[in-house]
C-alpha cells in the first residue's frame, strides 16, 4: 500500500515498494503562483534527506525543493522540462518531481501524514 | 529628505542616538595601521581661476593618448568614436537613468537593451547576451562561475595567452568562491597544451582570441575536445572590433563568450567604466549571470520589453542567485550600441579593416627597424615584437621622444626575465603613417 508523508517545505511523498515520488503540495503550487521552470536533478544523483534537490521558479520567486527522503535519483518528470504549468494544474499527480529509491524507508516515519499537514498548513494562516 | 551637510549639532544627535561618542569610535574595527590621523594637507580655499591655472599646468604633464603618436592597448583601444554617440548618450533619459527596478516602466532603456544584447549574440555568434555586466575582466570570471554551475564541476584551466589582468580577477574571485584555477604560464606564439590539462574535474577552459599577444587562434578542435570531456569552452575577446574580421567564437564552438566592449563607442576613460559582454548558448540560459530584457507583448498585443529570468537574480533569489551582479554597465551598453548601430554591418568590417591595414604597416615598418623582430604569425590590431634589449626602459625613452610606444610585456610579468625584450604594439584606426614613420624612427634611434 503506498504510503503518502508532507514535509514542512510543503514537499509530499509517496511510497511505492523501495522508490518514493516526490512533488511539491497543492498548497505550495497554490502560494508560488504560475510555476514557469523546473531544475530537476540528474538521475542517478545521491541526495540527502533535507537538502536541495530540485528548484521551482513562478514568475517571481524562485524556491528550493528538499528531498523529503534520502536515496538515489531513479527517474525525474521530463513532462515539467516543456509544461511546467503541470506543477500547477496536477501538483499531486502529474505535476510530481522525481522518483527516489530509498535509502532508509524510516525516514518516512518522521515525516507529518495527511492530518497533520492539514492541520500544519491550517497553521500556516 | 534633504540632501545638505550636516552640521556639528546633527552629528552630535546621530552619535547620541546610536551611543557612539565620537565618529571614529565607528571606525573602531578598521585596522590603526590601514587609518590616517588628521586631515590630508591640502592647501586653503582658492579662487576658481587660480584653481584652473594650477590644475592646467597639472594637466599639461600629461602625455595624453590623443596628442602623441599612440599604439598603447593591451585590453584598452583608442578609437574614434562619433560625435553623434555622445550627444545621444548624454540625453536626460539615459544619461541619468540606473539599471531597472521596476523594469516596465523604463521601456526605452529596455528596448536599447534588448538591441545590445542582439548585437552582442550577432557579434559573438551565440545564441543570447546578457544586458551586459561591468568590464571585460569579471565578465570573464562569471563565464568561469557559470561553468562550474553547468557543469557543476570546480576547476578552470587559464590559457597562458589569457589577459593577466582577467587571471587576476579571476583568481580574486576563486580565492573567495572556492574553486580551482589551472593557470598555464605565459605563452606568446602559443604552443601550450590546453587538452591535456583537461579531467574530470574541469568546467571549463578559458582562452583568448586574439590571445594577449595578438595572435589569432583557432579554437574549433579544443571545444570538440572539452565538449567530449564534458567541459565548457570560455572564450574570451578583449578587442571586440576583432569581430568584424576573424571567425567569432560561437562559430568554433564557444559555450560562453566574456568580451570587453570598450573599442565600440567607447573612450579610454582612463580604464574605465567599460562595458562587459557575456553570451552563451540557448541551453545554459538560466545559469547566466546578470540582467536579459526580452521583448513581449502587453495585454493589447503591442510589442513592449520586461527584464525576464529575473528569477536567476540576486534580488528574488537572493544566495542562491546565478552572480551577485544584478545590474549593468547601461551607459556604456548604449554607447556601444549606438556606436554599431552607426556603422552597421558593412561599417564593423570596413572599420576592422582598417585597423588590420594600419597594424600591417606598422609591423612591417618595426620589423625592419635593426634587431627588432615579430613575434606573431598572425594578428589583428595588436602584436608584440621582441626587441635586442628589454623594453620597458626603451619604452620609457620613446614617451620621452613623445612617442607612446606599447606596453612591455614585463610590466605583466616582471619575474619572467625571457619576456622582458617583449613589447605589444597596438595600432587602430587611429594611427597614421606619419606616426608609425616617427615611432620607427624614435625607435631606430634609440636602440642605436
Amino acid at each position: 500500500m503506498a504510503t503518502l508523508r508532507f514535509t514542512k517545505d510543503h514537499e509530499w511523498v509517496r511510497q511505492e515498494g523501495d522508490t518514493a515520488t516526490v512533488g511539491i503540495t497543492d498548497y505550495a503550487q497554490e502560494q508560488m503562483g504560475d510555476v514557469v521552470y523546473v531544475e530537476l536533478p540528474e538521475v542517478g544523483r545521491r541526495v540527502e534527506q533535507g537538502k536541495e534537490a530540485a528548484v521551482v521558479e513562478s514568475a517571481k520567486a524562485a524556491s528550493e525543493v528538499y528531498a523529503p527522503v534520502s536515496g538515489e535519483i531513479v527517474a525525474v518528470n521530463d513532462v515539467l522540462g516543456g509544461d511546467p504549468a503541470q506543477v500547477n494544474a496536477d501538483a499531486m499527480g502529474g505535476g510530481w518531481f522525481m522518483k527516489i529509491r530509498l535509502a532508509d524507508p524510516k525516514q518516512l516515519d518522521g515525516l507529518m501524514d495527511q492530518a497533520a499537514y492539514d492541520a500544519f498548513v491550517a497553521e500556516q494562516h | 529628505m534633504r540632501y545638505l551637510p550636516l552640521t556639528d549639532a546633527d552629528r552630535r544627535d546621530m552619535l547620541a542616538a546610536i551611543g557612539a561618542a565620537s565618529i571614529d569610535e565607528l571606525f573602531a574595527d578598521v585596522p590603526k595601521a590601514a587609518r590616517r590621523d588628521g586631515l590630508v594637507d591640502l592647501p586653503k580655499a582658492m579662487g576658481e581661476l587660480e584653481v584652473e591655472r594650477r590644475l592646467s599646468a597639472m594637466a599639461a604633464k600629461n602625455v595624453a593618448a590623443g596628442s602623441v603618436p599612440f599604439f598603447v592597448g593591451g585590453g584598452a583601444y583608442r578609437h574614434h568614436v562619433p560625435a553623434a554617440v555622445d550627444h545621444l548618450i548624454q540625453r536626460g533619459e539615459f544619461l541619468t537613468s540606473y539599471t531597472p527596478y521596476q523594469p516596465e516602466v523604463s521601456q526605452g532603456t529596455l528596448q536599447y537593451l534588448f538591441e545590445f544584447q542582439t548585437q552582442v549574440a550577432l557579434l559573438t555568434g551565440m545564441e543570447v547576451a546578457n544586458a551586459s555586466l561591468y568590464d571585460g575582466a569579471t565578465a570573464c570570471a562569471e563565464a568561469v562561475a557559470m561553468a562550474n554551475r553547468v557543469t557543476r564541476r570546480n576547476k578552470a584551466v587559464l590559457s597562458g595567452g589569457l589577459h593577466p589582468h582577467y587571471r587576476s580577477v579571476c583568481e580574486t574571485y576563486a580565492r573567495f568562491a572556492g574553486n580551482q584555477l589551472d593557470a598555464q604560464d605565459p605563452a606568446p606564439g602559443g604552443g601550450e597544451d590546453l587538452a591535456g590539462r583537461i579531467d574530470s574535474d574541469t568546467a571549463c577552459v578559458v582562452v583568448q582570441n586574439p590571445d594577449f599577444y595578438g595572435e589569432i587562434r583557432d579554437f574549433t578542435a579544443l571545444a570538440r575536445i572539452c565538449h567530449d570531456k564534458g567541459a565548457l569552452l570560455v572564450v574570451v575577446v578583449t578587442e571586440v572590433l576583432s569581430l568584424g574580421a576573424i571567425t567569432p567564437p560561437g562559430e568554433m564552438g564557444a559555450d560562453i563568450v566574456a568580451a570587453e566592449g570598450q573599442s565600440i563607442g567607447n573612450a579610454l576613460n582612463f580604464g574605465g567604466p567599460y562595458v562587459g559582454l557575456f553570451a552563451t548558448r540557448d541551453k545554459f540560459v538560466r545559469q547566466m549571470p546578470g540582467r536579459l530584457a526580452g521583448q513581449t507583448v502587453d495585454a493589447e498585443g503591442r510589442r513592449g520589453w520586461v527584464l525576464t529570468l529575473s528569477t536567476r537574480e540576486q534580488h528574488i533569489r537572493r544566495e542562491k542567485a546565478t552572480s551577485n551582479i544584478c545590474t549593468n554597465s547601461g551607459l556604456c551598453a548604449l554607447a556601444f550600441t549606438i556606436h554599431l548601430s552607426l556603422l552597421a554591418e558593412e561599417g564593423l568590417t570596413r572599420l576592422a579593416r582598417l585597423n588590420h591595414a594600419a597594424a600591417v604597416a606598422a609591423a612591417d615598418r618595426l620589423a625592419a627597424v635593426p634587431g627588432v623582430k615579430l613575434v606573431n604569425r598572425s594578428f589583428f590590431n595588436e602584436f608584440a615584437v621582441r626587441l635586442p634589449r628589454p623594453a620597458a626602459p626603451v619604452v620609457e625613452k620613446l614617451a620621452e621622444r613623445g612617442v607612446l610606444a606599447g606596453i612591455p610585456v614585463s610590466r605583466f610579468y616582471p619575474e619572467r626575465t625571457d619576456l622582458a625584450d617583449l613589447l605589444l604594439v597596438a595600432a587602430t584606426e587611429t594611427v597614421t603613417e606619419d606616426d608609425i614613420e616617427r615611432f620607427a624612427a624614435a625607435l631606430t634611434e634609440v636602440l642605436r
